[in-house]
């Protein structure tokens, strides 16, 4: 048991895994890993079934879900219509050379709201705002451990997962969807600007069938994708920076590591989704 | 290796602390078969090289990390295995001082102060009118009321430090912890931060367990009081029953190897006591 010193049950007051011993009381390099592996996700699961749970348990932080919601979707806003805007306005200059080998370059609107409200408008902003957010929140909490803040605060009576994790997860889940509309929105704006001056379409040719192309299913899956994006985005920056030790050094790897394993989940999981939504 | 203990039993007194065969592991042997006894107003002062397991047991002590085996028990509670959440209302009344003062940034200096009121009065303890006079009486004892409105970022670390113990204090808990609180100071600024200490010993009776690796912070808590009326530092008297008791531990590879007052570590024959003992 306790395992190394600086791990995230000594941030929170968790167990280690501890098993997986050979019949001799060896433990093989396979074993090691293993172990290791299945103590993070173990670890890794306590952390996000607290934090849902808190959700729902005295007390609550509002002031900090405030201060983080504006961090996150406020913060994020200009970046994320920046990159919507220009996302439109490439995929719809790309899609109009193929389109227009088949003389169908009216059909571009449709393709753009369809590639960015399932696909690109979910993932690139989910992708924006772990660069940008996973980030912040692994070093935020990634110092404040090193510094033996996250200590004082659960020797000062509050638990941490309450006061820095739930808020950040709420923020988060409830930002993270409408960035993802803004992004969508300003894609379709982007698709539009180069329809209008480069390929000739009328508004009504562009927005009328875009708009009818769109399903239940498309509302579903484009809103979902953030909702299940922003849980990991927040909980895999807060595992990280609860995790964190060994000094400076410790924060910028758990920096690095909560965005690249935020971003590789991001990806993982809207294959899933999509493979699940494009069979309904 | 059994710790060479002298002079350590007291008169029965009230049980502020209490180890009995802690042990923990993380890849070593961090604390390996520790035991001792607190009693109220004490003050233990805890020496040891570098990863000796000093600050491991201050954590230990209030449940912070888990122990493997043995038993703790903080002002007669026994913590070992009770939950986190049950733990806050026993670690309210435990003031702590960490290494670097363990300062919340966001936090103003007053907000930091006030936070284990803030916590008291979420349990009803604490009336809520009486926050910011309890505050500003807490800072003045450190001599730092003027930067209620700052934050950690702009003060000093010696300042921090001192923040760190009005944090601490402010709720007059019966026991505070102090984690190095000289390390990386200046002289002048560390014996201001153990003179504040010896303050809060001597004006409200707290039992203080002090962990350092600096002789002269044992050497100033056994000889010397603070003395209201003069509002400084007097050498004590000298006479066991007036004084509060203080008694050392020496640590090693998580073991206590000696035990005892002042006299008794300044006589030991041990190699590796001897080298925190400057004559």
């Amino acid at each position: 048991m306790g395992g190394a010193y600086g791990s995230l049950y000594d941030s929170i007051g968790i167990h280690e895994y501890g098993g997986l011993e050979t019949a001799r009381g060896e433990i093989s390099p396979v074993n090691e890993f293993l172990r290791a592996w299945i103590s993070e996700w173990q670890d890794f699961w306590f952390l996000a079934g607290r934090a849902f749970a808190n959700i729902f348990r005295a007390p609550h932080y509002w002031d900090d879900v405030a201060l983080q919601m504006e961090a996150i979707g406020v913060g994020s806003l200009p970046i994320v219509m920046l990159t919507g805007f220009f996302s439109g306005f490439v995929i719809t200059m790309q899609m109009s050379r193929a389109l227009n080998t088949y003389g169908a370059v009216g059909q571009v609107g449709p393709i753009v709201m369809i590639t960015l409200v399932r696909e690109l408008g979910p993932v690139l902003t989910a992708l924006l705002v772990a660069g940008r957010n996973a980030s912040g929140i692994a070093s935020e909490l990634g110092s404040m451990k090193v510094s033996e803040q996250i200590d004082a605060m659960r020797a000062l009576g509050t638990d941490p997962i309450q006061k820095l994790v739930t808020p950040r997860l709420i923020a988060t889940c409830v930002m993270l969807p409408q960035l993802t509309v803004v992004a969508d929105f300003l894609g379709m704006v982007g698709g539009f600007a180069i329809s209008y001056f480069s390929l000739r379409l009328t508004p009504s040719q562009y927005w009328t069938p875009a708009y009818q192309i769109l399903e239940l299913n498309d509302f579903v899956q484009g809103l979902l994708k953030p909702f299940i994006f922003a849980m990991v985005v927040a909980l895999v920056g807060c595992f990280y920076g609860l995790k964190t030790s060994g000094g400076t050094q410790g924060v910028g790897r758990a920096t690095t590591q909560a965005v690249v394993v935020a971003s590789v989940w991001i990806f993982v999981l809207t294959a899933f989704i999509t493979r699940i939504f494009v069979n309904l | 290796m059994s710790a060479e203990r002298a002079s350590a039993d007291g008169p029965a007194e009230a049980t502020v602390l209490e180890f009995e065969g802690v042990e923990l592991s993380f890849d070593h042997k961090v604390l390996d078969g520790v035991n001792f006894r607190m009693g109220a107003g004490e003050t233990r002062v805890i020496l040891g090289a570098a990863g000796s397991g000093k600050s491991v047991l201050l954590k230990v002590a209030i449940g912070l990390v888990p122990v493997d085996s043995g038993r703790v028990a903080l002002l007669g509670e026994d913590i070992t295995g009770l939950e986190e959440k049950d733990l806050f209302a026993v670690r309210a009344n435990v003031g702590v001082l960490f290494q670097e003062g363990g300062l919340f940034d966001s936090l103003t200096v007053g907000d930091n102060v006030a936070y284990p009121l803030e916590n008291q009065q979420a349990r009803g303890l604490a009336p809520a009118e009486e926050v910011l006079r309890r505050v500003t009486e807490a800072l003045r004892f450190v001599e730092l009321e003027h930067t209620l409105e700052q934050y950690p970022a702009e003060l000093s670390g010696g300042m921090r430090r001192r923040v760190g113990i009005a944090r601490a204090v402010v709720t007059e808990p019966p026991l505070v912890l102090y984690d190095s609180p000289t390390a990386g100071l200046d002289p002048i600024t560390a014996n201001l931060i153990m003179a504040l200490i010896a303050k809060e010993r001597d004006t409200k009776g707290a039992a203080s367990l002090i962990v350092t690796h600096r002789y002269q912070d044992g050497q100033l808590m056994a000889d010397f009081r603070y003395n209201s009326e003069q509002g400084e530092l007097v050498r004590a008297s000298g006479d066991p029953s007036k004084e509060p008791r203080t008694i050392f531990m020496v640590m090693r590879d998580g073991q206590i190897v000696f035990e005892g007052d002042k006299t008794a570590l300044e006589k030991s024959a041990d190699p590796y006591v001897r080298k925190f003992v400057r004559r």
